[in-house]
């Protein structure tokens, strides 16, 4: 399994193993995984299974123990350092001294893009994620719907190809949820860029997906790898299809066999 | 009965004006200077509670209480001039009943829960204003109509008197004082404590061993080392000036370590996600992060700062100053002079603090605390 | 993720600061004693090595900066070897000012605590109270404290009370302030929890706030007996005063004893350590008992 030119995120036998007081806790174990340009990869599995670690391990937030990973054809601290992926959180993480514009702002002062680039970024990123006359809003001034979408905003500003979601829904109601869902997938049709996106919800990850990874904890692995067969096109509606139930049924077994529900 | 106890306050003030209308006049018979007017500031009184009691709800009933109150104060306390020490007991009585009314009048207020911000502002001035002003009237009341000796409490119309004849003296002070001591003092401290605190956060060690010892310091009685500043640099402002950069220096190191570490986990991993250097991270998070704690040792050093020099002053200036004023006059038993200087002291304290609570305000108007309140 | 051993975490890096703080101390002593020595020497006509000349730095009776192991003598000196009652014994002076520290701490408490209370319970003193408290806490009111002491003695009041007095006023503030944050403190949840009971206004004070209380109570404790303690010291500036650590330097001011005015420093140092300690055992010990978990 070599690197090819398309390859974003291959990892082989990776692994990371935390000491803790109370003896080795094995976030991730023998991890084998290929993301390819423009896939829309979901990680699904309980509370513990180390999606959450395997993104920060791409995102060069944690350092592997074990295996070889890398990113863009880099290490993970290359792809850092070349600013080659946004990432957005849990929560949106939004500075509250600054209005919506000048978080977007923030990656471009960073990196160190001029005043009238930044500007137009901030344009064209506020559209993206429809919020274009909020800009000079105070990010408590919004709510947590329009937050996240600023803060997708944010990672996107900078034109990095690979974007690193983590649970970046999972604090919204179901209806905010559905409807940010739609929007993603459009964002990911237009800018094609490649996204890696935790989540716990299988619905949200059958309807997101090109590719599911189903994870299991203890020790945190893959046990699973789902190719999604439903068209690029995706109304919410197709939702309620025997396509879309039967890959839904195939991640909940893979969830099951990893004997996620034991404890 | 629910409604004898919401208004017990204008229902007693009543008994103690028939009571007192029973005793009057207001002076004692030697009285140099008898005073007529008794029964009217009575009727006064009891109008007010009358009225009061028809009316409903709290803005008319605290607009009647509040004239209510104040008319007779102020009556009875213009009664008082030449008669110091010679007020009978009715006199008392009738303050005791304006103060109860008072008392009522911004009870009532409280009860008001205005929709214009306006409106909110204008009552939360209101009622600590009243309350504060009570605070005068009763000091008056009791310092010269009971003939309280001047020495031990001298009234707050003296001491008005005295500020308004004193003040090319109180102004030398207050430039001795605060305009070298206190402000050069307060800015080296709170610079050094600032720059310390940033290389205490980049070298991890210093840090370990200077919060202990910093913590340990801010809870000493770092005034004590007045006199070894005194003698060091000598009798004029720099030795004031020395007290206040130590006083001040340690809350704002303790206090910007502590900020440095208030930005969360989410938000430096992404400053890490965008290879950002410490510089960057600590301009464009963690100093934004922290500034409602270095606020906090603003505030807190504002006061710290005055006490310093001003109790530096007791070992030893030149013949100005404020701690040196309030140290030679209270060796002259003027009592009045050193009341104006603290009078004075308190309102430099008050303008200090507030000029520091503004600037937060306008600095960290996204922090919740300010955003909420 | 590991915890480093409490050696090499803590203590080294308060150690060598520590130790830092002593090495400059020596070398500023040299310097600034200096002057005055080398003005000694030349008058008497000595001529020293340079190490005779430090060591010399080091003995001086009235020096600039006295040197740590002169301070260290003096302190050890006038707390061991003097008996208590003498009054140049440190152990006797700490006393005094500790005496109305104590006095006026309990009385401040106190008095906070049941400012606290009203605050807490009545509105109108919440309105018309508290922003004077807290304005309060913006006048130096230690600028009052010689005022207090005079004014006291001429009407015939004076030894611990004038003192405890200012120390009362001094510690009032944060205890009231503190409490009324801690009586506020608990969450609405928890208060129509009671309301669910439909439990009295005592009751709810007594069995929910007064024990969400207790933290807040002991923080701002530590605050008031430290804030006690300066009370007391600049209570003794005021001539008249006869004992305590603050007429202690104030006489070491008048006739330029450096030593003791250091050795006094380090005995409210001291004093005031030990009491920041053994209101901060009290607290957790009380807070252990009440369930709350070990820091």
């Amino acid at each position: 399994m070599t690197a090819s030119s398309s390859s974003v995120v291959s990892a082989r036998k990776l692994g990371l193993t935390f000491e803790t007081n109370d003896g080795p806790v094995h976030a991730l174990s023998d991890v084998d995984l290929e993301v390819r340009k423009g896939d829309f990869v979901s990680f699904i599995g309980p509370s513990g299974c180390g999606k959450t670690t395997f993104l920060r391990v791409i995102a060069d937030l944690e350092k592997a123990t074990a295996g070889e990973i890398s990113v863009n054809g880099m290490t993970p601290e290359e792809a850092r350092k070349s600013r080659s992926y946004g990432y957005v959180f849990q929560a949106p993480a939004l500075y509250p001294w600054r209005t919506i514009e000048k978080n977007i702002a923030l990656p471009l002062e960073i990196m160190g893009h001029s005043a009238e680039e930044r500007r137009r970024r901030i344009e064209r990123t506020l559209d993206l994620v429809n919020l274009t006359g909020f800009g000079k809003k105070y990010p408590w001034q919004l709510s947590g719907g329009m937050q996240q979408r600023a803060s997708i905003a944010r990672a996107l500003a900078f034109d990095a190809d690979l974007l690193l979601m983590d649970e970046p829904f999972g604090a919204l109601d179901e209806i905010v949820r559905d409807h940010l869902n739609a929007q993603l997938l459009k964002l990911w049709a237009r800018t094609e860029k490649t996204i890696c996106f935790v989540t716990h919800s299988i619905p949200e990850a059958v309807y997101l997906s090109t590719k599911i990874v189903v994870m299991s904890p203890r020790p945190g692995r893959v046990t699973d790898v789902i190719e999604s067969t439903l068209p690029a096109e995706r109304p919410l509606e197709i939702r309620e299809t025997p396509e879309f139930l039967e890959i839904a049924h195939r991640v909940r077994e893979g969830l099951r066999a990893g004997h996620s529900y034991e404890e | 009965m629910k409604r004898l106890q919401h208004n017990w306050q204008p229902l007693l003030a009543g008994v103690i004006t028939a009571i007192a209308a029973a005793r009057l006049p207001l002076t004692l018979p030697e009285a140099a200077n008898p005073v007529q007017g008794g029964m009217m500031i009575a009727l006064v009184l009891l109008a007010a509670v009358t009225l009061m009691l028809t009316l409903e709800g709290p803005i008319p009933r605290a607009a009647v209480l509040f004239v209510g109150a104040h008319l007779p104060a102020g009556l009875l306390l213009a009664g008082l001039s030449g008669n110091e020490g010679q007020m009978s007991t009715a006199f008392f009585l009738m303050i005791a009943a304006s103060w109860l009314l008072a008392w009522a009048c911004v009870s009532e207020l409280s009860q008001i829960e205005p929709r214009s911000t306006a409106a909110s502002w204008f009552l939360r001035l209101l009622i600590p204003a009243i309350f504060g002003a009570w605070i005068l009237v009763i000091w008056e009341a009791a310092t010269r109509g009971a003939g309280i000796p001047f020495i031990l409490l001298p009234p707050p119309s003296a001491i008005a008197a005295r500020i308004a004849g004193s003040l090319p003296i109180l102004w030398a002070d207050v430039r001795q004082t605060i305009f070298k001591a206190v402000l050069i003092g307060y800015v080296i401290g709170c610079a050094a404590g600032f720059v310390v605190a940033i290389l205490a956060d980049r070298f991890a060690f210093l840090r370990r061993g200077l919060i202990p010892v910093g913590n340990m310091v801010s809870a000493l009685p770092i005034i004590g080392v007045a006199p070894i500043m005194v003698m060091w640099f000598g009798f004029d402002w720099q030795s004031k000036a020395a007290v206040v950069i130590i006083m001040t220096f340690f809350p704002m190191l303790v206090n910007t370590v502590a900020g440095l570490s208030a930005a969360g986990s989410m938000e430096r991993d992404l400053m890490r996600s965008y290879a950002s250097d410490y510089w960057q991270t600590l301009v464009k998070l963690r100093l934004p992060a922290a500034m409602p704690f270095i606020f906090n040792a603003l505030k807190i050093n504002s006061t710290l700062a005055l006490i310093g020099a001003i109790v530096a002053e007791f070992f030893g200036t030149p013949i100005v100053g404020m701690g040196f004023r309030i140290s030679t006059e209270i060796g002259r038993m003027n009592v009045d002079m050193v009341w104006a200087e603290i009078a004075v002291a308190a309102l430099i304290g008050s303008v200090f603090y507030g000029v520091v609570a503004l600037a937060e305000r306008a600095t960290t108007f996204w922090h919740p605390s300010i955003r909420g309140g | 993720m590991k915890h480093p051993s409490s050696y090499r975490g803590r203590l080294l890096p308060v150690l060598t600061i520590l130790v830092a703080i002593v090495s400059i101390w020596y070398v500023a002593a040299v310097f600034m004693n200096a002057p005055f020595q080398r003005d000694l020497d030349r008058r008497g006509n000595v001529t020293r090595t340079t190490a005779e000349f430090v060591s010399a730095t080091f003995s001086q009776p009235k020096p600039v900066l006295p040197a740590p192991h002169q301070v260290a003598q003096n302190v050890y000196e006038n707390t061991f070897l003097r008996r208590v009652t003498s009054n140049r014994s440190l152990v006797y002076h700490s006393w005094v000012t500790l005496s109305s520290t104590i006095v006026g701490f309990t009385l401040g408490t106190l008095l906070g605590i049941l400012i606290a209370v009203g605050i807490v319970h009545v509105k109108a003193l919440d309105r018309s109270l508290m922003p004077w408290i807290i304005a309060s806490q913006t006048v130096p009111i230690l600028a009052i404290a010689p005022m207090v002491v005079v004014v006291l003695a001429a009407i015939n009041v004076t030894g611990l009370l004038p003192k405890a007095l200012i120390s009362t006023y001094l510690s009032f503030f944060p205890v009231a302030v503190g409490m009324v944050k801690g009586l506020r403190s608990p969450e609405p949840i928890q208060l129509d929890l009671m309301r669910t009971y439909n439990a009295s206004r005592a009751q709810t004070f007594w069995k929910l706030r007064v024990p969400a209380s207790i933290p807040f109570l002991f923080t701002s404790m530590k605050v008031a007996i430290a804030a006690s303690l300066v009370g007391a010291i600049v209570g003794e500036l005021p001539t008249g005063a006869v004992a305590g650590i603050g007429s202690k330097l104030l006489a070491g001011s008048y006739y330029s004893q450096t030593i003791d005015i250091w050795a006094a420093l380090i005995a409210g140092s001291v004093l005031a350590a030990i009491l920041v300690t053994i209101v901060g055992v009290a607290g957790r010990i009380v807070e252990r008992s009440m369930g709350g978990r070990p820091a």
